[in-house]
């Protein structure tokens, strides 16, 4: 069972630093969100992996409960940002005009 | 119990390439955006309940794992609805088949 884990653990964190390079390029704000959303989510299902792999389960499950409501708020709060500026360019751009 | 934690697990990360695949290869915001918040929440969700089938634990804590399912399957959706709106309201154009 804990080779089955390894190895899932393994393509997971694989597959996030697939989703991080969404999150280096992306060309705006929202795509880099988005990402970082997902990688957040995954995070917790890594933390569960270790909490396995290290046979103490009963502190890793707090941790991953705990980092899936901050990830929630990060992402609540960071959206309620962007649609009051109405704008995905950054500040000092001249005219600050609605541009994808 | 251990063979349906096996295949939940599995499923949960193909569901996951899915998510990666569409994260890096779709042209739009919207349509990232559409690959990472379905996935992403599914294969999630399958994920830690392949946990609960695989490793034996105490009902306390197969709780507490259930609450972090319960919150992802409510939360997720929500940021993604809230970047949607803000990404919406930020004036990101939308893909079009004649578009490039």
């Amino acid at each position: 069972m804990n080779t089955f884990i390894t190895a899932a653990g393994v393509a997971l964190i694989g597959l996030m630093l697939l989703v991080l390079i969404r999150a280096i390029k992306g060309p705006t704000v929202i795509d880099r969100l988005v990402a970082i959303n997902v990688i957040g989510t995954k995070s917790i299902v890594l933390l569960l992996f270790a909490g396995i792999l290290f046979g103490q389960l009963e502190m890793f499950v707090d941790i991953a409960l705990g980092y899936g409501l901050l990830n929630y708020i990060v992402s609540i709060a960071a959206s309620r940002y962007y649609q009051h500026r109405k704008s995905l360019e950054p500040e000092h751009s001249p005219g600050g005009s609605p541009v994808s | 119990m251990g063979f349906l934690g096996y295949i939940l697990i599995s499923t949960g990360l193909v569901f996951f390439l899915g998510t990666t695949i569409g994260l890096l290869r779709f042209p739009d915001f919207y349509t990232r955006m559409h690959a990472a918040g379905k996935g992403d929440t599914l294969s999630t969700v399958m994920i830690l309940l392949g946990c609960i089938c695989l490793v034996s634990m105490s009902w306390l804590l197969a709780l507490k794992i259930l609450l972090i399912i319960n919150f992802i399957f409510i939360g997720s959706p929500t940021a993604t609805h809230a970047m949607m709106d803000a990404g919406n309201k930020a004036g990101a154009t939308p893909w079009r088949k004649d578009s490039k």
